[in-house]
């Protein structure tokens, strides 16, 4: 399978085949409803985290709540 | 504890409404800083408040099963006010702002763009650039701001739903520094003012409330307290007692004493 990099929370992180962005929250075990996808600078909403493929040199944000003041 | 603050409760007060949402307390708190999730939601639930304040950050890849702040925020209980902290620029905010309304349950932000790192003032020219963007897309700003008048009232006509000025620099516990600015912004601000950071204790929440803000916003006077559930329950009831004094209306300050008991009927 084709591997290929992309900069995922600022770190350079390697993928095979032709992932979604669904398919990688499912790799990483994070649950999209607590998620919030960023795609290079644009924000992913969650209808469309399992249609967006990802390619190299992607870079991907993935924030969520923490505390704060 | 009581659905009500004792303002409304007495008939003199009405409830806090910043751009439609009425809220049943007027101290906000943050969530950050406490020494675990079980202390800060505990805090949280004395303090009475009902918009509790949280930040966006990046998921930490390998901590992922630690469990994430709102399974132990109940958003049907709390109102999550998003924050951009941490920003330096209007567009690293305007970022933010977007990543936590997608993250959250509301068009509400607590916009903060940061203009210096040791005193973390904001950044005036910033936060109005970002204030307005924020507002044509649809946010409900609200917005940490210096206490000077003439940035309180830009924001305003700018869009802001509620105006907040600080008391004192972020996390430093100084207290309420200048009095006369937060009453001159209350005074001529139309919107909400609420009073956000800076104070320690309870006399500091007391005495912001005194000036006739709509409310105040506090984090670590709460977490790092001794006892944070104690501090909360001080600062719920200073909260109250500030507001319920301003609306009561003080006695004016004398020079010369005035006696309590009578002057007449002595024995002699």
């Amino acid at each position: 399978m084709k591997e290929f990099t992309v900069v995922l929370n600022g770190e350079l992180h390697r993928l095979s085949g032709a992932p979604s962005l669904e398919d990688l929250l499912s790799q990483l075990e994070l649950d999209p409803r607590a998620v919030v996808v960023e795609l290079n600078r644009r924000i992913v909403r969650k209808q469309e985290l399992a249609v967006t493929r990802l390619a190299e040199g992607d870079a991907i944000e993935l924030v969520h709540f923490v505390g704060g003041g | 504890m009581s659905e009500l603050i004792a303002g409304v409760e007495t008939g003199l007060d009405q409830p806090l409404v910043i751009a439609g949402k009425s809220f049943r307390s007027r101290l906000f708190v943050g969530t950050g800083k406490y020494r675990d999730n079980e202390q800060m939601a505990a805090a949280l639930e004395a303090s009475g408040a009902e918009c509790v304040t949280v930040a966006v950050r990046r998921v930490e890849l390998d901590r992922r099963k630690e469990a994430s702040i709102l399974h132990h925020l109940d958003p049907t209980k709390y109102f999550l006010l998003a924050n951009t902290a941490g920003c330096y620029s209007a567009e690293e905010a305007i970022r933010f702002a977007r990543l936590g309304r997608e993250a959250g349950f509301n068009d509400f932000v607590k916009l903060e763009v940061i203009g210096d790192k040791e005193t973390l003032l904001p950044d005036s020219e910033g936060l109005l650039l970002a204030a307005s963007t924020l507002v044509k897309e649809g946010f409900t700003v609200l917005a940490y701001s210096n206490d000077d008048l003439i940035t309180a009232l830009r924001l305003e006509e700018a869009g802001c739903a509620a105006v907040m000025p600080l008391a004192s620099p972020i996390g430093s516990g100084l207290g309420l520094l200048n009095p006369y600015s937060i009453r001159t912004i209350k005074r001529r601000l139309s919107v909400p003012v609420i009073v956000d950071a800076g104070v320690g204790t309870a006399s500091d929440a007391c005495l912001v409330m005194e000036q006739g803000v709509d409310g105040i916003l506090m984090n670590t006077a709460l977490a790092e307290a001794g006892e944070p559930v104690a501090m909360a329950t001080a600062m719920r009831l200073a909260t109250e007692a500030g507001r319920l004094a301003f609306l009561a209306g003080r006695m004016p300050k004398r020079e010369v004493a005035a006696p309590s008991s009578p002057t007449t009927g002595m024995v002699s």
